[in-house]
C-alpha cells in the first residue's frame, strides 16, 4: 500500500477568515510573532500497490475535480514516503 | 407547468420551495437526489440547507448527486433552474454559474431580513419584476461571500448577469456586493438570500419573493 497526500490552500487572493480566527486566538495565547495564517486541508489517500506515474494522474484528476475548487483553491499531489 | 424541487440529505428548504411554487400557481414535484430523471418537470430548484453536511466544501459532494447528472444536462439546454442559498453553492461547485461561495468575511452566521436590488429582469426568474426594484427576502448563511476573479466580475456585471445586490450593508463579504447572478442564457440563477421564505404574508417578511416563481411559470407558458 501507498500513500499519497494531497494538500488543499485557499489561493492566496482568497480571504481566508478560518485562518484569521485561528491567527487572531495564537495573539491571545501569547504566540507572538505569527504575521498571518492560513488553513488548508490535507487528504490522505491509500492506494493499492505501487504508486505509477499512471496512478498519480488520477490522484491529480481526483483532486481537480472533488478535492479542490479550482476556482478558489490550489492543490498539490506528493507520495508519502513512509 | 411543473417545477421540481430536488432534496438532498441535509436540505432544509424543499419544503418552503415546494410550497412557493404551489403558491405561485404551479405544479410541485419532489426530486430526490439519490434518483436519475427528472420526472417530466419543467424547471428544477435546488433548495437551501446544508447538503451532505457541507462536508468538503458546501455543495461539493451534492454537485456529484445522480439526479445532479440530469439537472446539469437539461439547465445546458435552457431548463430554468434556480440555485438558492445551498443551491448557488451547488450550481457554482458544478460550473453551471462561475465564482464560488466562501465563508462570511465576519465570520458568524448571517440572519436577517435583507433589502436587496433586483438588478436583471432578463432571466427566466426575474422577468416579473420591475428592474431596480428593492425587495426585502430573507437571508441566513454562514458561507455566503461570492468570489470570482475580476475579469469574471467584470463580465458579469458588463453583461448584465448580476441579478440581485445587497443594500444597506454588506452582510457576508461578497465581492461587489453581489447576492445573485445568471448564466449567460439567463435561464440558470443562483442567489443567496431565500425568495421562498416570502411567498406568503403569514410568516417571512412579506411577499415580494413570489416573483421568482411566477416569473418562471410566465416564461415556462409563454415557451
Amino acid at each position: 500500500m501507498a500513500r499519497v497526500v494531497v494538500d488543499v490552500m485557499l489561493k492566496p487572493e482568497i480571504l481566508d477568515p478560518q485562518g484569521k480566527a485561528v491567527h487572531g486566538a495564537l495573539s491571545r495565547l501569547g504566540f507572538d510573532g505569527v504575521v498571518d495564517v492560513r488553513q488548508g486541508k490535507r487528504f490522505e489517500l491509500e492506494l493499492e500497490g505501487d504508486v505509477t506515474e499512471e496512478r498519480l494522474a488520477e490522484v491529480r484528476k481526483a483532486a481537480e475535480t472533488l478535492l479542490s475548487n479550482p476556482v478558489i483553491e490550489d492543490y498539490t499531489v506528493r507520495v508519502d514516503q513512509q | 407547468m411543473k417545477v421540481g424541487v430536488v432534496t438532498f440529505p441535509g436540505s432544509l428548504d424543499d419544503v418552503d420551495a415546494r410550497r412557493a411554487v404551489t403558491i405561485a400557481g404551479g405544479e410541485a414535484v419532489a426530486l430526490w437526489h439519490g434518483d436519475h430523471g427528472l420526472r417530466d418537470v419543467d424547471a428544477v430548484v435546488l433548495p437551501g440547507g446544508f447538503s451532505y453536511g457541507d462536508y468538503l466544501r458546501c455543495g461539493a459532494i451534492a454537485r456529484f448527486a445522480p439526479v445532479m447528472t440530469e439537472v446539469v444536462e437539461a439547465a445546458k439546454s435552457g431548463m430554468p433552474v434556480l440555485g438558492i442559498c445551498n443551491g448557488f453553492q451547488i450550481l457554482c461547485e458544478s460550473h453551471l454559474l462561475p465564482g464560488a461561495l466562501i465563508r462570511n468575511d465576519h465570520r458568524k452566521f448571517v440572519c436577517r431580513d435583507q433589502p436587496l436590488r433586483i438588478e436583471s429582469t432578463s432571466t427566466a426568474w426575474t422577468s416579473r419584476y420591475d428592474e431596480g426594484a428593492v425587495v426585502t427576502l430573507v437571508l441566513k448563511n454562514g458561507e455566503g461571500g461570492y468570489v470570482a476573479d475580476d475579469a469574471t466580475l467584470d463580465r458579469l456585471e458588463g453583461d448584465g448577469r448580476v441579478v440581485a445586490r445587497y443594500l444597506g450593508g454588506n452582510p457576508n463579504g461578497s465581492l461587489r456586493d453581489i447576492a445573485g447572478i445568471s448564466n449567460e442564457r439567463g435561464n440558470v440563477v443562483g442567489l443567496m438570500p431565500h425568495p421562498e421564505h416570502a411567498a406568503e404574508g403569514l410568516c417571512g417578511p412579506g411577499t415580494d419573493g413570489l416573483p421568482f416563481f411566477t416569473s418562471v411559470l410566465q416564461a415556462l407558458t409563454a415557451a
